[in-house]
C-alpha cells in the first residue's frame, strides 16, 4: 500500500467515525424538528416578501383579471402622492414628539422608581398598566377624557381660566394629541427597560463617584449613571422609534385619517385593504418596511452579538 | 431637607395620576347613569348606580360575550400552534446538529426585524384567493410561527446541560421526550413569559383582524370595540365605557395577579 492509499483510507475511516449512529439520529431529528417551523417561515415570511416585491412593480388591484408591469412607477407615484407624503410627514412628526418624550419620560420615572424600596411594586404597576391595556378601548376612553365639553381634561383647563381645547377637533392638534396618547402608552415600557439597566449598575460605582467629589446626585447621574445606561438607551430608542412608526390603533379609533391626519400604516391600510390598490400598496409597504429595517439595524447587530451560532 | 425628601413621591404620584386617570374615568363612567355623565366630578361614588344598565346595554347592543369568546379562541389557538412549532425548532437549533442550521438561525434573526404589517398585504391576497377571509383560521394563520418564540427558546435551551441530554439518550429517551419533557421543563419561565407576550399581543391586536374580518360575529375584542364605538358615536358613554371595561378587564386582572411575569413577558420582546 502506498502512503497515499493509507492516507486515503484513514481519511475515509475518520469520516465514517464522525457519522456515528448517534449523530445520524441527531441529523435526522434535527431536520425533522426544524421542518414545521421552517415550512411556516417560507409560507409566512419568504413567499409573502417575494410576492410583495412582485406586486410593487405592477398595477395589480385585487380581483382584477389583468395587470401590467409598471416598473418603479408605484414608487415615483408614492413620492408625488400628496396623501402619502402627508401620512409620512404626520408619522415623522408623531415620532419626533413620542421618541424624546417617551425616552426621557421613561428614564425620569425609572430614576424616581429605582430609589423607592417598599413602594416600587405599586409604581411599576401604575406606570406599566397602560402598556398592557387594549389600546383600542383606551383610545375610546381618551376620546371621552378629551371631549371639549364632557371631558375632565377640559374641565381642568377651564378651571385654570383658559379656553377649552378641542384636542380632536382642531386639525393642527390631531397629531400632537395622538402623540400624547402614544407617550402615555410607551412610558411604562421604557421605564421597565431603564429599571433593568439601572439595576445592572454596581452600587460601588455610585459610591466611588461620591468619594471622588461628585456630591451632587445630578453630577453622579452625568458621570456614572448616564454613560453606563448607554446600551439601554440605545435599545429603548430603537424600540420606541419602531413603535412610533407603527402607530395605527389611535388613528383608526380617534381620527380615521380625517382632516389630513393619516399616518403611514393607516394610509397603507386604506390603499391596500379599503381601496384594494394592491400594487401601489405593495410599494408603500416596501417603503414602510425599509424605514423599520433602518431603525432596527442597530438592534439586530446587538442580537447577533448575543447569539453564538 | 424634609420638604425636598418628598418631591420624588409627589412627582411620581402626579405622574401615576395621569397614567391611571383613563382607567379611573372608564370605571367611573361605566357605573354612572347617563344623566350624571355630564357631571364633571371625580368623586368615585355616583348618586345612583347604573352599572347594571350600562353593562347590560354594552352586552346586548353588540355581542360583547361573542367578542370575548373570539378573543379567547384566537389567542389560545395562536399560542398553542406557536409553542408546538417553536419548541422543537428551538431545541433542534440549540442542541442538534443538522445541515442548514446556521442558515435557519440567521433567517429567524432576520425575520425578527420584519413587522407583521409588512407581510399583511400578500397574506391577505393569498387568503382572499383561497376564499378564507372571515374565518378564525385567517385571523390566526400569520402568527402560527413566532420567530420571537424560536429565538427566545433557543437562547434559553442553549444553557441546558448537554450531559443530562446525553444521559437521557443512553436511557432510551426519544428526542421528543427530551425536548418536551426535559429541556422545556427547564425553561418554564421563558415559556410563561412568552405566553404572556403572545396573549397580550393578540388580545390587543387590531390591524390584522381589521383586514381579514368584516363579520361582527367573528370580531375579536378590539375590532368589536371599534364597531361598538362607531355605532354608538358618543350617544351612550356609560355603555361605551362598560364595553371598554369588559375588554380591558381580563388582561388587567392577569397583570394584577402576576405583575412580575407580565412585565418580564412584555418587555423581553422589544421586537414586536
Amino acid at each position: 500500500m502506498s502512503t497515499a492509499d493509507i492516507q486515503h483510507s484513514t481519511a475515509v475511516a475518520k469520516r465514517r467515525a464522525t457519522t456515528t449512529p448517534r449523530e445520524a439520529r441527531m441529523l435526522r431529528k434535527g431536520l425533522l424538528f426544524a421542518a414545521p417551523a421552517s415550512l411556516l417561515l417560507v409560507l409566512i415570511y419568504l413567499l409573502p416578501l417575494i410576492m410583495l416585491g412582485g406586486f410593487s412593480v405592477t398595477d395589480y388591484t385585487l380581483g382584477a383579471l389583468r395587470w401590467n408591469f409598471v416598473g418603479i412607477d408605484n414608487f415615483t407615484a408614492a413620492f408625488a402622492d400628496p396623501v402619502f407624503m402627508r401620512a409620512l410627514w404626520n408619522t415623522v412628526l408623531y415620532a419626533l414628539i413620542v421618541i424624546p418624550c417617551g425616552i426621557f419620560g421613561g428614564l425620569g420615572v425609572a430614576l424616581l422608581v429605582h430609589a423607592r424600596k417598599r413602594s416600587r411594586g405599586f409604581w411599576e404597576f401604575a406606570y406599566f398598566l397602560p402598556v398592557t391595556a387594549t389600546l383600542v378601548a383606551m383610545a375610546t376612553v381618551w376620546q371621552f377624557l378629551l371631549h371639549p365639553t364632557l371631558g375632565p381634561v377640559n374641565a381642568v383647563i377651564s378651571f385654570f381660566g383658559a379656553a377649552p381645547v378641542s384636542f380632536l377637533g382642531n386639525p393642527s392638534l390631531l397629531i400632537p394629541t395622538l402623540a400624547m396618547i402614544g407617550i402615555w402608552q410607551v412610558i411604562g415600557f421604557n421605564m421597565v427597560l431603564f429599571l433593568a439597566g439601572l439595576t445592572a449598575i454596581p452600587q460601588d460605582l455610585q459610591e466611588a463617584a461620591r468619594l471622588d467629589g461628585a456630591k451632587n446626585p445630578i453630577d453622579r447621574f452625568f458621570t456614572v449613571t448616564w454613560p453606563l445606561l448607554g446600551p439601554t438607551t440605545m435599545f429603548v430608542t430603537v424600540t420606541t422609534s419602531i413603535t412610533a412608526f407603527k402607530v395605527f390603533e389611535t388613528v383608526a379609533v380617534l381620527t380615521k385619517g380625517r382632516a389630513g391626519s393619516e399616518t403611514l400604516l393607516y394610509a397603507l391600510y386604506l390603499e391596500g385593504f379599503d381601496y384594494s390598490n394592491t400594487g401601489y400598496a405593495a410599494a408603500l409597504t416596501l417603503i414602510f418596511l425599509l424605514i423599520v429595517l433602518v431603525l432596527s439595524i442597530g438592534q439586530t447587530l446587538h442580537l447577533e452579538k448575543k447569539v453564538h451560532y | 431637607m424634609s420638604v425636598t425628601r418628598y418631591i420624588p413621591h409627589m412627582v411620581l404620584t402626579l405622574g401615576a395620576g395621569i397614567m391611571l386617570l383613563p382607567f379611573y374615568w372608564m370605571g367611573l363612567t361605566a357605573i354612572r347613569p347617563p344623566a350624571e355623565v355630564f357631571d364633571l366630578t371625580l368623586w368615585p361614588i355616583p348618586k345612583t348606580l347604573a352599572a347594571a344598565e350600562n353593562f347590560t346595554q354594552a352586552a346586548t347592543s353588540v355581542p360583547m360575550a361573542r367578542f370575548m369568546l373570539n378573543g379567547v379562541i384566537v389567542c389560545a389557538g395562536i399560542l398553542l400552534v406557536q409553542v408546538v412549532t417553536a419548541v422543537p425548532c428551538a431545541y433542534a437549533l440549540a442542541k442538534l446538529r443538522f445541515p442548514g442550521r446556521r442558515l435557519l438561525l440567521a433567517t429567524v434573526i432576520a425575520a425578527l426585524c420584519v413587522p407583521m404589517q409588512a407581510l399583511a398585504l400578500p397574506l391577505f391576497v393569498g387568503l382572499a384567493k383561497a376564499q378564507m377571509l372571515n374565518t378564525y383560521f385567517a385571523m390566526m394563520a400569520p402568527f402560527f410561527v413566532s420567530v420571537f418564540a424560536i429565538f427566545l427558546f433557543h437562547q434559553s435551551f442553549r444553557s441546558y446541560p448537554d450531559e443530562i441530554i446525553d444521559a437521557a439518550r443512553m436511557d432510551g429517551f426519544s428526542e421528543m421526550d427530551i425536548c418536551w419533557g426535559l429541556v422545556l421543563r427547564g425553561s418554564l419561565p421563558a415559556l410563561s413569559a412568552f405566553a404572556v407576550f403572545s396573549i397580550v399581543a393578540h388580545w390587543n391586536d387590531l390591524y390584522w383582524p381589521m383586514i381579514v374580518i368584516t363579520k361582527t360575529e367573528l370580531a375579536p375584542p378590539p375590532l368589536g370595540m371599534l364597531f361598538f364605538s362607531d355605532a354608538e358615536t358618543g350617544a351612550n358613554y356609560g355603555a361605551l365605557m362598560a364595553g371598554a371595561t369588559l375588554i380591558t378587564a381580563p388582561i388587567v386582572i392577569c397583570f394584577l395577579l402576576a405583575r412580575k411575569q407580565f412585565i418580564a413577558g412584555i418587555t423581553m420582546s422589544g421586537v414586536k
